[in-house]
């Protein structure tokens, strides 16, 4: 394909390869109120974390060794690893004494390519120390509500037609509640027929934060790979993912402290990975020793890509991206 | 074969042994979960449509479907006859698997037949095909400043609108996509 200049950019009969490259000039002028939108975003999540005492850090994207995790295929590079997410290397600042930090920077999964996944997207991470999901949540409620003002939105935001009213306390739900209610269907017996991601998919998760955000709590241990297990039910997992319109915005837990459990759940992960043929995972040793100074805290990874999409009312993660790797 | 991450909206793949067109599809994944590949797929052979949502473990055929030149020759009993021009085999298709295109079937014709391991699925002509007026009411004079169109039969039995100034035994020619006049046409 040859490319034209731009003095060839002139009304008229054109070529396939200048009406494509017309339509790629096109398609990102008329994103540019969503992409201010966007920066707008960017810079009130800022405020909020820094008025609230929150340092901004940077890790590297490149590592040596994630969180085993079954259902993340990372992106090797290298002979190391682009982050899935920066969890790792945020707790290790954290057991080292940041007591509140929180980094907003680009993460990699293979093979995610959807209408809410990109395989290259924005996270949105922050850690804080005596802090447990609880706390987590009514900072989610702080954050979206502080946005909202700033944004001029108000108490309420409408997202494809439905109207999402703001004022907390937002709805908690268990993910044994939500089943039952929405499915009506045990966790146990989704867990047993192999069918949990598919129910929750189909079933639950479109009711979700329907009419105000909901919180959707207490995932079983099995699904919970770095959370704490819950003091009155060890058969749960401190756990939240918070749901606004159908769609997951953001997962949170109470951070598993305890280095021996730890890694007896990495050991599990990693040999369910090895199992299903995918490459094998060096096991991240320093993170597992740092466990061993991290006190009671919790941590929250928010894909800004989406809340931007809730904001904008867009429907496809394309629309608030400049750059959807298609049009690369 | 495909893989479950190679699924996309018209791709044709087999199942059971039958051809399916994957109509819509939908990428889902919760955060900490699998990814689940969310399909509607068409039976190209039934018609029959239904939902699936499968697993990034799951492996599908490619559907192996040709297209073959063909001629029309005859219509008997609801059954459309064609011959492939080079081999000379003759396959008979069924009035659904024509479809609208039996309005046009003139003698002859070619056209383009859909195969799934030899048997025929469906058929494209070419977007324009001339046909004979073989009824018509007579031309009522004034009628063409009106605008107004009156319904004819061609040769096929199809009956379409045209403007009022066509007779019969005159040659029209019909846009198959929309089944509409477009012009006559001189011989």
């Amino acid at each position: 394909m040859s490319i034209p200049g731009p003095e060839s950019i002139l009304p008229g009969s054109r070529t396939d390869a200048q009406k494509f490259i017309m339509d790629g000039v096109w398609s990102l002028a008329k994103k540019k109120r969503v992409l201010r939108l966007r920066a707008k975003i960017l810079q009130e999540l800022r405020n909020f974390f820094i008025a609230g005492g929150y340092l901004e850090i940077e890790t590297p994207c490149l590592i040596p060794a994630p969180a085993p995790e079954f259902h993340i295929d990372t992106m090797i590079c290298q002979d190391w690893f682009l982050h899935p997410s920066p969890e790792l290397c945020m707790k290790r600042l954290l057991a080292a004494g940041y007591d509140k930090i929180f980094q907003i920077c680009r993460c990699f999964r293979q093979h995610e390519r959807g209408a809410r996944h990109l395989p290259e997207f924005t996270m949105l991470e922050w850690y804080r120390r005596d802090a447990d999901y609880r706390d987590l949540m009514e900072e989610c409620e702080d954050l979206i509500l502080h946005l909202a003002a700033a944004l001029g939105y108000g108490a309420a935001l409408s997202y494809q037609g439905q109207v999402i009213r703001l004022q907390k306390p937002w709805e908690r739900i268990t993910v044994q509640g939500a089943f039952e209610k929405y499915a009506a269907l045990s966790v146990e017996e989704a867990l047993s027929g192999d069918c949990f991601d598919e129910v929750l998919t189909a079933r639950v998760e479109p009711d979700l934060g329907r009419e105000q955000p909901t919180f959707l709590c207490d995932y079983p241990l099995a699904l919970g790979s770095l959370a704490r297990a819950k003091k009155e039910d060890a058969s749960l997992v401190e756990r939240f993912e918070l749901y606004i319109a159908g769609m997951e915005i953001a997962n949170a837990f109470t951070e598993l402290t305890d280095a021996k459990e730890q890694r007896r759940r990495f050991v599990k992960e990693e040999d369910n990975r090895r199992r299903a043929g995918k490459p094998p995972y060096p096991v991240p040793e320093l993170f597992l020793a740092s466990l061993g100074s991290l006190e009671e805290s919790a941590g929250i990874a928010l894909g800004l890509d989406r809340l931007v999409m809730i904001f904008a009312d867009a429907l496809h993660i394309d629309d608030v991206v400049a750059f959807p790797p298609e049009t690369l | 074969m495909y893989a479950a991450s190679d699924l996309r909206k018209n791709l044709r793949v087999k199942i059971d042994n039958e051809p399916y067109v994957i109509t819509e599809f939908n990428f889902v994944k919760p955060g900490k979960g699998q990814a689940l590949y969310r399909c509607k797929l068409k039976n190209m052979i039934s018609g029959a449509q239904f939902e699936r949502t499968f697993r990034s473990v799951d492996v599908f055929e490619p559907a192996d479907l040709q297209e073959k030149k063909m001629q029309f020759l005859y219509e008997q009993d609801d059954k459309y006859c064609f011959m492939d021009n080079e081999s000379y085999e003759q396959v008979l298709m069924t009035a659904d698997q024509v479809g609208d295109a039996r309005n046009y079937l003139i003698e002859n014709i070619e056209a383009e037949v859909l195969l799934f391991e030899d048997r025929p699925l469906g058929v494209s002509l070419p977007n324009f095909v001339d046909v004979v007026v073989t009824k018509a009411d007579p031309w009522a004079k004034g009628d063409s400043v009106s605008g107004n169109t009156k319904p004819v039969t061609v040769e096929t039995g199809y009956v379409l609108q045209v403007p009022p100034f066509i007779e019969e035994g005159e040659k029209i020619r019909v846009d198959t996509r929309t089944g509409e006049y477009l012009t006559r046409v001189k011989d």
